[in-house]
């Protein structure tokens, strides 16, 4: 109950307003396309530098919180995901925004970010030295399984069908081979020097997500223009809480799913809601409406996304080890003060780190309110008439990709990935797979690849993937996963006729 | 006479281009670094160069972009083939990990791409275990490595960076052969393997080792440096328990800008820089963040890099 002490400092008047600044900061930083969380944290270091040590940490702990809450703003309205954490937003939440819901949508995302955000904070305060144990129980062969697990989800997730999915997966798998390799330092499909580095995962999101819909828009031409304007329903916001608490299946299976896979060094954050959006999906009575404008399925996805932030800290607050590129980032914000993590942080400077803690809890709080505050006015972007529109998502998507890195090559890896994706969506492909492709692919890979030499010097690649605990009890859900979609894939054959299917 | 007009042309050339150097710089510069944001090149680059808007230092601040990718080679491939000679453009470099890599090939950079303008830290290699290990010195280390040939499981932030120069080093000296598990995710995910007991071994960056023993999670068994470090002044190094592994794996981070700078330019920097770095605000940020600093002139550098290139020619010619 420690952390309660330091309540106080977090309502000193110089804090309380970084406080503010960092989540109105955040929130406009994470709306940015191509301004992900790890990105606004680091452009903020430097401000750190004047600073105190806990205030500084108060900012970088706000933005954090509000950035990873404000990429569901242009997700669900410009279905732009700001961040890999976005992605699962936009399926449910731009049908929402076109459907004339954006205020709902952007109301229940801002209120499930807030409780999954509270329940993420709220673990790393009381389960963090458990906690760590359990970050560390993950090594290669574990992290390739739950790879492999993403990779089961990839064909269920937001496609016609199955094997369309699987195989927009596997163009997704092929792109991430792109580059240097990692590991060996081998060169694969490096055509022009931007591909270096491999396809940066931000700049593809906006190109898969962003411009087919340009396209799209574009190829209406003009002769429709005002005749699909739409209205833009108010929603109130006691509605929103009582919907959201309507909804606790989702809530809750978002918000346990982002805070356990959040914990996992590495791969946590950028998984964490198209996992939460999947197995709501599978748990849910309404399946179909999956995809269609479902509240159940913002709330999952963002529920999940900031439930994570929390416990991904966990690895760097106790041992010392940054487990993401935003942790990264805020150890450097740490380390400049003089402060290392681990437990000289919570024994020399439990007011540092209390407060931090404290910060990102009262983060969540402003950046609900805030976010509730701007939804209404935010929503109404949806009338905006579509030549406009189809104008200002283009120049937003090459400011994004641009901005990532301060390189054109990015620019035209987003533009060459998104007309191929335009082309690929007429044939009843979709993004979502594709990116969860090439966000699993190389984590699956390395980790392989990094447990094979360890087991070749060791036990042996058999027993080493396949034996132990966690190893069994991951096969067994990657298992559980194939045969559950093989299962509704055979069921709704028997239902559907075949030119329903195709439909 | 056609001499004479090309003697007069290349004067006035030779004057425009001490003139020019005379104003430099007149605006912002900027600094590629070859790793993302918040990793320990970025976080020192950002200190070094803060105070280098001041009068005494370059007097025009000096921004930091980041073009991470493949162990740094995106980077320096960008800087070798597209950065300008213009003074405006500098880069940070890390040896050995640039030098090793352009021996490997699949590189467009060598030694001789670049001009070093200054050195400001420099990182060794120390080899940590676990903080419940058996291992408590490195002859305890070789003599398992001894033992069970291929069996020691040594992790490190990737291949052909410091950490690998070090492990090939201890073999070639103790006549062991360990298993070099090079990790995706930097020092810091090759840290937690050792943290986590995925390996027996690792060999890591000084300062985030120092950082985990702090923590109590590592025990660091030897520094693969010349001389003892100021941060652990109770670890021996790898010479004195009988190792002969010399410096060659530290992880030296200095300035450089690309081949064809106006002669003028580079003066200018190397006369500046090191004087910069040598400021006692950057001096107690970086000690601060437990980065051990190591200022070097260009005439330093340029011999270093040269010493290098001979040791690791060696030492990865059988590889």
């Amino acid at each position: 109950m420690e952390f309660i002490y330091y309540f106080g400092d977090v309502f000193t008047p110089l804090s309380f307003m970084l406080l503010l600044g960092g989540t109105i900061g955040g929130l406009i930083l994470g709306a940015t396309p191509g301004l992900s969380p790890t990105m606004a944290v680091a452009l903020l270091i430097p401000f750190t530098f004047q600073l105190e040590a806990a205030q500084g940490l108060i900012l970088l702990g706000a933005a954090y919180t509000s950035t990873v809450a404000g990429g569901a703003v242009s997700a669900i309205l410009l279905k732009i995901p700001g961040a890999p954490a976005n992605i699962a937003t936009t399926l449910d939440g731009h049908t929402m925004a076109k459907q004339g819901q954006g205020a709902r949508a952007l109301q229940l995302s801002f209120l499930a970010s807030a409780v999954g955000g509270i329940f993420g904070v709220l673990l790393l305060i009381f389960l963090t030295p458990v906690l760590a144990q359990w970050a560390l129980a993950f090594g290669p062969s574990h992290l390739f399984w739950l790879a492999i697990l993403g990779v089961t989800v990839i064909g269920t997730l937001d496609s016609a069908s199955v094997v369309k999915g699987l195989l927009s997966g596997c163009i997704g798998l092929w792109l991430a081979t792109i580059g240097f390799d990692d590991i060996m330092g081998a060169q694969r499909f490096i055509f022009h020097p931007a591909l270096g580095g491999g396809i940066n995962i931000i700049a593809a999101l906006i190109g898969l997500f962003a411009i087919p819909q340009v396209l799209t828009m574009f190829a209406k031409g003009r002769h429709n223009t005002g005749a699909e304007v739409i209205e833009v329903q108010r929603h109130s916001i006691l509605e929103a809480f009582r919907e959201l608490f309507s909804r606790t299946r989702a809530l809750s299976i978002g918000t346990l799913t982002g805070s356990i896979i959040g914990l996992i060094p590495g791969v946590g954050g950028q998984i964490a809601g198209l996992v939460a959006y999947d197995q709501t999906k599978k748990f849910s009575s309404e399946k179909d409406k999956f995809g269609t404008g479902h509240s159940e399925g913002v709330i999952a996805a963002e529920s999940a996304n900031n439930a994570m932030v929390g416990p991904s800290l966990v690895p760097l607050l106790t041992l010392s080890i940054p487990g993401s590129p935003t942790a990264a980032v805020l150890l450097g914000g740490l380390l400049i003060h003089g402060i290392f993590p681990g437990s000289d942080l919570f024994d020399n400077h439990p007011d540092v780190a209390w407060t931090f803690i404290n910060s990102m809890l009262i983060g969540q709080v402003l950046m609900c309110i805030f976010g509730l505050y701007v939804a209404g006015l935010a929503a109404r972007v949806a009338q905006v008439p579509q030549s406009v529109m189809a104008a200002i998502v283009l120049s937003l998507s090459v400011f994004g990709a641009y901005s990532v890195q301060g390189s054109m090559g990015d620019v035209y890896v987003m533009a060459c990935l998104g007309i191929g994706m335009f082309f690929l969506e007429r044939f009843g492909f979709s993004a979502a797979p594709l990116v969860l492709g090439l966000i699993l692919g190389p984590i699956a890979e390395a980790n392989f690849i990094q447990g094979g030499m360890i087991a070749d010097a060791s036990v042996g690649k058999a027993s080493y993937f396949l034996t132990g605990g966690l190893n069994l009890f991951l096969i067994a859900v990657v298992l559980a996963s194939i045969a559950y979609s093989v299962w509704m894939e055979l069921r709704s054959r028997r239902y559907t006729t075949k030119e329903e299917a195709q439909a | 006479m056609r001499r004479m007009i090309a003697g007069a042309a290349l004067g006035l050339m030779s004057l425009a281009g001490a003139a020019a150097a005379e104003e430099y710089p007149e605006r912002p510069i900027m600094m590629m670094v070859s790793y993302g944001a918040g990793g320990a090149t970025d976080f020192q680059a950002r200190i070094v160069t803060m105070t280098s808007g001041n009068e005494d230092a370059l007097g025009m601040p000096i921004a930091i972009i980041n073009k991470p990718g493949a162990g740094g080679r995106v980077g320096w491939n960008w800087f070798a083939t597209q950065a300008d000679p213009d003074g405006y453009t500098l880069a940070a470099y890390n040896v050995p990990h640039f030098i090793a890599q352009s021996i490997k090939g699949g590189v467009e950079y060598s030694t001789d791409s670049f001009e070093p303008i200054a050195n400001w830290g420099a990182d060794p290699a120390v080899f940590v275990v676990g903080a419940d290990s058996e291992f408590n010195s490195m002859e305890d280390v070789v003599a398992f490595a001894k033992e069970n040939p291929g069996k020691l499981t040594v992790s490190g932030a990737g291949l052909f960076v410091g950490h690998h120069i070090a492990a090939l080093q201890i073999d070639k000296a103790a006549g062991t052969k360990m298993a070099y598990i090079p990790t995706k995710g930097g020092g810091a995910a090759a840290m937690k393997a050792v943290i986590a007991g995925e390996v027996l071994g690792g060999i890591n960056n000084l300062s985030d080792a120092f950082r985990a023993q702090e923590a109590g999670n590592v025990k660091i068994l030897g520094v693969a440096d010349l001389e003892r470090n100021a941060f652990l002044p109770d670890v021996p190094t790898m010479m004195e328990q009988g190792l002969d592994v010399d410096n060659s794996s530290v992880n030296f981070r200095g300035v450089m800008v690309p081949k064809g700078t106006s002669p003028e330019i580079i003066e200018k920097l190397s006369a500046t820089v090191p004087e910069m770095f040598a400021n006692s605000r950057v001096a107690k940020k970086m000690e601060a963040g437990g980065s051990p600093m190591h200022i070097m002139t260009r005439d330093e550098v340029i011999e270093m890099w040269a010493q290098r290139q001979q040791t690791l020619n060696e030492l990865l010619a059988g590889l």
